[in-house]
């Protein structure tokens, strides 16, 4: 039996620091994404979500390049790039990715001088892999108290908008008509999305966050129709596959003699991209739609 | 310098052409996707010591043709990222296996249109045409499929095939862009100014042309900057991008108010 644990779990997997700081971060930044992530694929809203990861990462360069905490730098910068988008953005979803597309690319722009200037100061060999790519095993343990009060305003700000943003996500006439100001709500919203993304990117790296904040909510919203559980249903999907990734990715080590581990982006993106694709299977969604009335709430919006 | 002048003015052109149609048909996020997804194709072909153009180009029709399956059932959004982020995990498991890649890595995403060399020309100038070409055949379907889905339908033309066919347009203009103006920064050139000219005119050969105009101007003028200040091209380039579009949108603004005389033309499907 012993054998058999030591043989799932590798040597030292709960006696590693950075393991343990992996599972705690990731399993943070998990809970938040799911959470703001079903509303942003309910909204469909997946390319500002995936956008203020790169526009995060921009104010990440600027801050390393000016001195600053990088963490301000992600999380400001982001907030500003989402209130831009919803400044410029045009009620429609075509005009909304529009605005995204050029705030993206002035972003990009500016993080590509950032990273240039960066690279050249000689301050910092590696900036830009460490940026883009981003790592679960080399956060430094002294931001999980930061990471956790993020965590908790980017979900208290969804938790005070809850209703009148669900009633804007399935009918926004409906909800002007009942007197919510979508302009509020949706700056709100975008405001959440921006802290949750930033916090994400910066600590496990702009695909996951992606892969975090879109998949699993996705996923959800395929195998039911209630909201509240579809983001009970993506918590669970994206902190199973985050820790799920981190052992196999730490276990990839041991597995071979050539010692190179397998990074745990890809793993744990395999493990989602895995579980969209089953949810979309015939008898799994037959089974789901059993379960659940038809008539309810979200079919309307389930464009 | 003359390599890159040449270089530019073929990718400004193809940029401004398939880049309308981007905007047109609401496709900005998988504009953003393919040549990501692409990258991972560079950091693959780097791997097993292929051609890169051959990794990008495969890459990115994976990447096309992922995002045009999955997105079958409306989502386009969801369908997209996940295939985008599955080629970005892709190309860090391909770079974990590299080493000294870095600097490739930042010409890459960034690109490097003042180190292009001579024999680099011919496979964008070929691409580039392959591009152009496929765009006049299909202008009308695709024009027609763009604007009013439904009646294009009507009239036989099928708006997932049509999707598909410019999906894989836009793979094969990315493949030959990615190495020359960067993955993130072919984005900005598809967007911005074909964005710009359509706040400027309704008429869409009119803005066609003044997005391959816009275009041009943008990549010229970064091409000069960045020659002259050393400084990266891409920052120029995004820009200059969100410039043009901000100066499109307050010309639009200014129309509203009836200080500008309006355009008696059908107006596209905004």
């Amino acid at each position: 039996m012993h054998q058999f644990w030591g043989w799932i779990f590798e040597p030292g997997f709960f006696s590693s620091q950075p393991v343990r700081v992996a599972l705690v971060i990731g399993g943070a930044a998990a809970v938040v994404s799911a959470i703001v992530g079903v509303f942003t694929v309910f909204r469909g809203q997946s390319f500002a979500g995936h956008a203020l990861a790169d526009v995060s990462t921009a104010g990440g360069s600027g801050a390393v390049l000016m001195g600053v905490n990088p963490l301000l730098g992600f999380v400001g910068f982001g907030i500003f790039g989402a209130g831009v988008m919803d400044g410029i953005g045009v009620q429609r979803a075509r005009g909304r990715d529009l605005a995204t597309g050029i705030v993206l690319g002035a972003s990009i722009g500016l993080a590509a001088l950032f990273l240039y200037l960066d690279t050249t100061s000689g301050a910092t060999t590696g900036a830009t892999q460490q940026i883009l790519f981003g790592s679960i095993f080399t956060i430094d343990p002294t931001t999980i108290p930061v990471v956790i009060i993020f965590s908790i305003i980017s979900i208290g700000i969804i938790a005070i908008v809850y209703r009148p943003l669900l009633l804007s996500s399935i009918s926004d006439e409906i909800a002007a008509a009942r007197g919510v100001s979508l302009r509020l709500v949706g700056l709100m919203f975008m405001t959440s999305l921006a802290v949750a993304v930033g916090l994400s990117a910066l600590t496990i790296g702009a695909i996951l966050s992606t892969a975090l904040l879109i998949g699993p909510a996705a996923t959800a919203l395929r195998l039911t129709k209630r909201l509240g559980r579809a983001i009970l249903v993506a918590c669970v999907l994206g902190v199973g596959s985050t820790w799920l990734g981190v052992l196999l990715a730490y276990d990839s080590y041991y597995w071979g003699s050539s010692h190179l581990g397998i990074p745990v982006s890809f793993v744990v993106v395999a493990l989602i991209f895995l579980l969209y694709l089953a949810s979309g299977l015939p008898m799994i969604r037959a089974a789901s739609a059993r379960r659940t009335p038809t008539t309810s709430v979200m079919e309307v919006a389930g464009r | 310098m003359i390599n890159a002048w040449l270089v530019g003015t073929i990718v400004a052109v193809i940029a401004g052409v398939v880049g309308f149609f981007v905007v047109l048909r609401g496709l900005a996020f998988p504009a953003h996707a393919i040549p990501n997804g692409a990258f991972a194709g560079a950091a693959g072909a780097n791997l097993l010591g292929v051609n890169i153009l051959l990794g990008l180009g495969v890459c990115a029709l994976l990447t096309a043709l992922g995002i045009g399956s999955l997105g079958r059932r409306g989502r386009n959004d969801v369908a997209t990222a996940l295939t985008l982020v599955l080629m970005l995990a892709l190309g860090a498991l391909f770079l974990s296996r590299s080493v000294e890649y870095e600097p490739q890595i930042y010409s890459l995403l960034f690109g490097e249109i003042l180190g292009v060399s001579t024999t680099e020309i011919l496979p964008v100038a070929v691409l580039g045409i392959l591009c152009i070409a496929a765009i006049v055949v299909l202008y009308r379907p695709l024009m027609l499929s763009s604007i009013a889905p439904e009646m294009g339908e009507a009239k036989g033309i099928d708006a997932h095939r049509m999707e598909m066919i410019f999906l894989v347009v836009l793979a094969v203009a990315t493949t030959m862009t990615v190495p020359v103006v960067g993955a993130l920064l072919i984005f900005s050139l598809m967007i911005g100014p074909p964005a710009a000219a359509r706040s400027f005119t309704d008429r869409p050969l009119l803005a066609m042309l003044l997005s391959i105009g816009i275009a041009l101007v943008t990549l010229w003028s970064a091409i000069t900057i960045s020659y002259l200040s050393d400084w990266p091209i891409g920052f120029f380039v995004g820009m200059f991008g969100a410039l043009s579009y901000g100066v499109g949108r307050a010309f639009t603004a200014l129309r509203r108010t009836k200080l500008l005389p309006v355009e008696n033309e059908p107006a596209l499907a905004r």
